[in-house]
Formats: structure tokens, C-alpha cells, sequence
């Protein structure tokens, strides 16, 4: 009988711990919610169904940051043929996509999405990535050590390195023409430049605003859905697109969480390590050395 | 060397010659007490380094080339794939198979096993040198080599991953020195220099183990920045820094078999007899301990495919890739370990080690490269790439063969 109200003991406890250990765990989770972005930074609404694959943006961008010249001039549209990515020499680039079923291909823009939290700031051990309040995500290139880690945990791919520099390679990415443009209030010189006003600039809220008023007004036109509103906990710049997003070459299984969510598990694990090891492995030490000090003390006391 | 211990010449390890008249100097300690024609002489004769000797020369100059041209003259230049074979290499197979420090530390010092203590020398300069070109590999791969020291007093980023690598690996790169001190004072005669590091030695092991536990765990935490990138199967956020840490506990021990193993084949003259004597009862010891790992590992690997529900990618070509590494570097070795354990087989052990080791280097490439960007395209690295890999690989092995020579790792110093 003593020995059942124990057991029934224990389980109780135990039930009464996993209770406590979920309400715990939300309580938690509650009290620190992630980084949803600063609330006045800005951002930009593409809308892929406007796009007519000019390129002016990149010419614009070209200019606006003093790149070099590329091999061939953008007013010649055969680059499109081929899937380009952003690099050294071109912070933003317009791919064309085909999709079946439609008589018209579709252009997408890209270029740095500008996270509200950047897995490349979260990933950098010289902190040398900062988001303004603005919304740009800003590189200093004078701490960079060029791990090149930044670009592993870029989820859209978008960072280049100046690989063929010798004494100073450095990250190449959109910044949102933060120095020259954004701090004072105005657009990116792509926004500008775009002649079918595929790109709005704006206050991030507004633009998801407009985005969705758009979904509701034309919802044949448009998919349901804002790309960049809340993958990898949003972005600032986000698109709007008459396909669904995989066929216009964005990744659609990236899902809602930072980045930096997957990585804070191990974080969680360093201070436990750090403060429990020395304890335990001295434990570990004594118990597994009792009998030395066992053994010499009986030879000291003979 | 078998030559002149033929001619009746011994390999110096005490500081006065055998007749007990002469103190030996430096110099003819580092030349073993060869006269420099002897010493030459034997160093000629030896086939490897003449194999060494091309891979010098010609790695010597594509790997100075990377500096005087950049990046770009011996990679591809890759903006998919930041990474290489300088690191996928370097550091995350060099990093776990040099984990045998702080394990043989461990064994040693903290849980009393004084029976490893043979071996434990040749486990703490295996983690050591491990280490050491594992941060000569990465100063190849930065951009900027010369910024090394930016994350530790320029411009601090705490809350990254790489950043506790950068810390730990330094840190433990000089605890690593501290524990082979002794060795180096035995050899250059400074007892004080030995008392001093051996009053220390519990606090530095554990350190050891804290330190190996978190960078080792880290190198796989590196990878849950790019969940996207890398292979499900080989990526599962909440366990990637155990993986990598149990991993690497039979990677080390492996690699010690291993590396006992040649040192017995081919540098038996350097090894005395409690060393020889001992290694095949240490091998299947080792071995105990390496099935141990193993099993765990394979438990939790597959709780990490269950937790994920990756169960359906094991039917893909990626799967089946991932059960033959896993068939490999895992299930195999646990039966073979524990073949050889059951009839005390030191040969199928170490041949079993020598698979692990393939297994694990395996499994790092697996995750850093192969099956990173699996949704894109495949890279193979630039031929200049692989060059530089082999040539500082070959450093490290010219490096590790010059200090088992001379410091009592292998041997113990005459009184």
C-alpha cells in the first residue's frame, strides 16, 4: 500500500512538472518574442506583374553606386536568356521566367531583400552588418575578415565577394542607397528609374497595405500571397506576382523564422556547458580517483 | 634510421650520451645525435620525402600564388558556394579528427585511467597540430587573413556562431601548448617549466573539455544558419551541434588508432617499449570507446531524422547516399568495433578506425559541400584548390613526423 501512494506520488509530481515546464516554456516564449523589424523603416513593393524586363533599374543601380561597366550594355535584353544572380559587378538583376500556360513571361527583380532580422548581421562574428532604422542593411568593409559566413546564411543567396581583389576582397550587396539616398527620405535610385512604376516606395506598413488592397481589388490577377511579408520573419522589400511564387524562381520553403531561431538552440547550449562542465567533470575526477586518495591515506595512517 | 640502429647507434632521449660523459647540445638533439652528413643522409634516403620534396615545390608555389593573385587565381570564385575545400577540409574534418586531446585528456586526468597514459602524449600533439593547420587552412581561405585577430579586439560580434569558434579554438590552441609542455621541457631540460604545468593540469583539461565540447558543437551550429542550403538528412537544427560533438568524440579516437598504427610501422625506432608493449591493449581500448560513440551517435541521428520527419528523403538518391555514409562511417564500424573487441582483433580494429576516420570525413564533406546547395547545381573545387589542400596537408604530417622524432611523445625521456 506504501509502496502504491509513492508511485502514485511520482506520477503526480511528475505530471505536475511537465505542466510547469510547458506553461514555462509559452510564458517563455511570450516574454521574448523576435525582432519584428523597427516600426517606421521603409521598404519596397515590387509587383512583378508590371515588370516589362528593361533593366533600367540596373542601370539605374550600376550609376547610383559606381560599379563597373558590364560586357555587354543594358539596353541589350539577350542576358535575359540566361538565369542571373546578384554579384561583384551588379546589385540588383532582372531574371526572365517563362510560365506555362501564359502567353507573356514574367521579370523579377532582384537585389538585397533588406531582412528585418538579416541572417547575415546574426552570422557575422565581427559584427560588421548593422539594420538601420531606416530598413537598409548596412556592411562595414573595414572589419570584414572575409569568412564569407554572411553568405552561407543568406537565404536569398544575394551577397557577392570581391574574390579577384587581392589586398582588400569585401561583401558586394545592395544597401538600400542608404548613403546616398535613403537617410534623406528618398528612394533607391531603381525605384526612380523604373519606367512602369513596378516599384513602390514606401513605409513598410503602408506598403503591405497596398500590397493586399491590390490581392483584394484584382484577385485574378494576382496570387494570395505577399512574398517577403513574412518569410524568414519579413523583409523589406516584398513582391507581388501573377504566378505562384516557385515558377517565378523565389523560394518558397524558406519559412516564417529568422534564421537566426534555427541557431538559437545551440546558443542556449553554450552558457549550460560554460557553468555545468567544470562541476561535473570534477565530480567525475573525485569519484573516479576515491580509491587513490582512499588507498594513500590507509598507507599514511599504517 | 633502422640503418644506423643497425650500425649500433641509438636515437637520442636523455641529455647525456649513452657513455654518460657528454651533455648534448640543441642542435644535436634536433639532428636525433646524427652528425648533419648522417642525418642528410637518412633523410635522402627516404622515399617520402622525395615525394614531399615535388609536392612543395609545386604546391609551395600555387599556394604562395593564392597570395600574390587572390582568391580568385585558385578557386572558382563562388558566390554559391562560399566555401571550399579549404574549409570543408581544413577545418571541418581537420577539427574532429583532432578531438583525440581533450579525450585521451579526459581519460588520463579527470577519470583516472593512468593505463592510457602511453598513448596520451601522441593524442594531445594529434589534437594539437590538428588545430594548429586547421587555423593555417582557414588564414588560406579568409579574405583577409591579416584581420585574424579583428573578432577578438576590433570589432566584436558575441552573438554569432563562428565568433565562440574563433574564441574556443584559440583558447584551446593554447591550453593544447600548455598540456605538451612537459614534453618540451623533458626534451630542453627545464624541470621547473614541467612542475609548473603538471600543478595546472586538471584545470586545463577540463577546460579542455568545455572548450572542445562547445567549438566542436559550433562547427555543426555553423550549419543551422543555412537550413535551407544544406540536405535535410544532413541538417536537423536542434541536434547539429550534438551530431558534430558525438561525431567527433570516435572521429578523435579513431584517428589516434590510426596514427599509432603508422607511428608503430614506421618510426618503431622512436617508440619505446612501454609504448609498443602497451599500444594493442590501448588500440582495443580505444576501440571500447569508439563503439560507445558510435552507437550513441547512430541513436541520435536517427532520432534527428524522426524528430524532422525526413523519413520520406531516405527513398531519394540523397537518401541512399545518406544510408551508404551512415552504412560507412557508422553501422559498419559499430560491428566490426565490437568483432574485434569480442576476440581481441587489434588488426580488424585499426583497420575498422582507419574506415571511421573515412566515414567522418565523409560525413563533414557531406554536409559543407556536397549536399550544401542541393537544390542548385554541383561545384567541384578548382584543381589549384585541391593542390593547396594536399600541400599543407603534407606540412602537417612533415610537422608531426619532425616532433615525434624529437620530443618524448612516443618515448620517455632518460633521466
Amino acid at each position: 500500500m506504501n509502496e502504491l501512494s509513492r508511485r502514485k506520488f511520482l506520477k503526480g509530481g511528475l505530471a505536475g512538472g511537465a505542466m510547469v515546464s510547458l506553461l514555462g516554456k509559452s510564458s517563455k516564449s511570450e516574454a521574448a518574442p523576435s525582432f519584428g523589424g523597427y516600426p517606421d523603416s521603409m521598404g519596397v513593393l515590387v509587383d512583378l506583374t508590371r515588370c516589362v524586363g528593361c533593366r533600367s533599374c540596373e542601370a539605374a543601380c550600376n550609376k547610383e553606386q559606381g560599379l563597373p561597366a558590364p560586357d555587354l550594355p543594358f539596353d541589350d535584353m539577350s542576358v535575359l536568356e540566361e538565369k542571373r544572380r546578384t554579384s561583384e559587378g551588379a546589385y540588383t538583376v532582372v531574371n526572365k521566367y517563362e510560365i506555362p500556360g501564359k502567353d507573356h513571361p514574367l521579370y523579377r527583380k532582384m537585389q538585397c531583400n533588406h531582412c528585418n532580422e538579416p541572417a547575415c548581421l546574426t552570422s557575422c562574428f565581427v559584427n560588421a552588418y548593422r539594420k538601420t532604422p531606416e530598413g537598409a542593411v548596412m556592411y562595414d568593409p573595414t572589419v570584414c575578415v572575409g569568412c564569407r559566413t554572411c553568405m552561407i546564411a543568406c537565404p536569398f543567396y544575394v551577397p557577392a565577394y570581391s574574390y579577384s581583389s587581392v589586398l582588400n576582397p569585401v561583401i558586394k550587396k545592395c544597401i538600400f542607397c542608404y548613403e546616398t539616398r535613403l537617410k534623406f527620405g528618398r528612394p533607391p535610385a531603381c525605384v526612380e528609374a523604373c519606367p512602369k512604376e513596378v516599384l513602390t516606395f514606401g513605409k513598410r506598413t503602408n506598403l503591405l497595405k497596398i500590397a493586399h488592397d491590390r490581392i483584394r481589388n484584382y484577385p485574378d490577377k494576382y496570387v494570395d500571397q505577399v512574398y517577403g511579408e513574412k518569410e524568414v520573419g519579413g523583409t523589406a522589400w516584398m513582391y507581388l506576382s501573377s504566378a505562384p511564387f516557385e515558377e517565378v524562381g523565389f523560394d518558397t520553403h524558406l519559412g516564417n523564422d529568422p534564421i537566426i531561431n534555427y541557431v538559437k538552440e545551440f546558443l542556449t547550449v553554450v552558457p549550460m556547458v560554460l557553468t555545468i562542465w567544470p562541476a561535473l567533470f570534477a565530480g567525475f575526477h573525485l569519484l573516479a580517483t576515491r580509491k587513490d586518495v582512499q588507498n594513500k591515506e590507509n598507507s599514511a595512517g599504517k | 634510421m633502422n640503418r644506423f640502429i643497425a650500425q649500433g647507434k641509438t636515437p637520442l632521449a636523455a641529455h647525456v650520451s649513452t657513455d654518460g660523459m657528454t651533455m648534448w647540445s640543441v642542435k644535436e638533439k634536433l639532428l636525433l645525435g646524427l652528425t648533419p652528413k648522417e642525418y642528410v643522409a637518412q633523410a635522402i634516403r627516404n622515399p617520402l620525402n622525395w615525394l614531399f620534396a615535388v609536392i612543395f615545390i609545386f604546391g609551395g608555389a600555387i599556394t604562395v600564388g593564392r597570395f600574390i593573385f587572390g582568391l580568385s587565381y585558385v578557386t572558382h570564385s563562388s558566390y554559391d558556394y562560399p566555401w571550399g575545400l579549404f574549409l570543408g577540409w581544413g577545418l571541418f574534418v581537420m577539427v574532429p579528427l583532432s578531438a583525440s586531446g581533450f579525450m585521451l585528456g579526459t581519460t588520463v586526468e579527470v577519470f583516472g585511467r593512468h593505463d592510457f597514459k602511453p598513448i596520451e602524449r601522441l593524442a594531445l600533439l594529434n589534437g594539437l597540430l590538428g588545430y594548429l593547420f586547421a587555423v593555417i587552412f582557414l588564414q588560406v581561405d579568409l579574405g583577409q587573413p591579416w584581420r585574424l585577430i579583428y573578432p577578438m579586439f576590433v570589432s566584436l560580434g558575441p552573438a554569432a556562431v563562428l565568433f565562440l569558434v574563433a574564441w574556443h579554438v584559440a583558447t584551446y590552441l593554447s591550453v593544447q601548448v600548455a598540456e605538451l609542455l612537459p614534453a618540451f621541457a623533458e626534451w630542453v631540460n627545464w624541470p621547473g617549466l614541467k612542475k609548473t604545468v603538471k600543478s595546472m593540469i586538471l584545470g586545463l583539461t577540463i577546460s579542455g573539455i568545455i572548450l572542445s565540447t562547445l567549438h566542436q558543437g559550433a562547427l555543426g551550429a555553423l550549419f543551422t544558419y543555412a537550413p535551407g542550403k544544406v540536405h535535410p538528412l544532413w541538417i536537423s537544427a536542434p541536434f547539429q551541434w550534438f551530431h558534430f560533438f558525438c561525431s567527433s568524440i570516435f572521429a578523435g579516437l579513431c584517428m589516434l588508432i590510426v596514427v599509432s598504427t603508422l607511428c608503430k610501422k614506421f618510426m618503431a625506432w622512436r617508440c619505446d617499449d612501454n609504448f609498443l608493449n602497451n599500444l594493442d591493449r590501448l588500440t582495443l581500448g580505444l576501440a571500447k570507446g569508439s563503439a560507445l560513440a558510435l552507437i550513441t551517435y547512430l541513436v541520435i541521428k536517427i532520432i534527428g531524422v524522426a524528430h524532422d520527419g525526413d523519413w520520406g528523403y531516405l527513398a531519394s538518391g540523397w537518401g541512399q547516399w545518406f544510408m551508404l555514409e551512415m552504412f560507412i562511417g557508422v553501422i559498419l564500424p559499430i560491428i566490426l568495433f565490437t568483432i574485434a573487441i569480442k576476440n581481441n582483433m587489434v588488426g580488424l580494429a585499426r583497420f575498422t578506425a582507419f574506415i571511421t576516420v573515412l566515414g567522418i570525413a565523409l560525413n563533414r564533406l557531406n554536409t559543407a559541400l556536397i549536399t550544401f546547395n542541393w537544390k542548385l547545381y554541383q561545384e567541384i573545387p578548382h584543381w589549384r584548390e585541391v593542390v593547396i589542400v594536399i600541400t599543407i596537408y603534407s606540412l602537417f604530417i612533415v610537422t608531426y613526423r619532425f616532433i615525434l622524432y624529437r620530443l618524448p611523445i612516443l618515448y620517455t625521456w632518460k633521466k
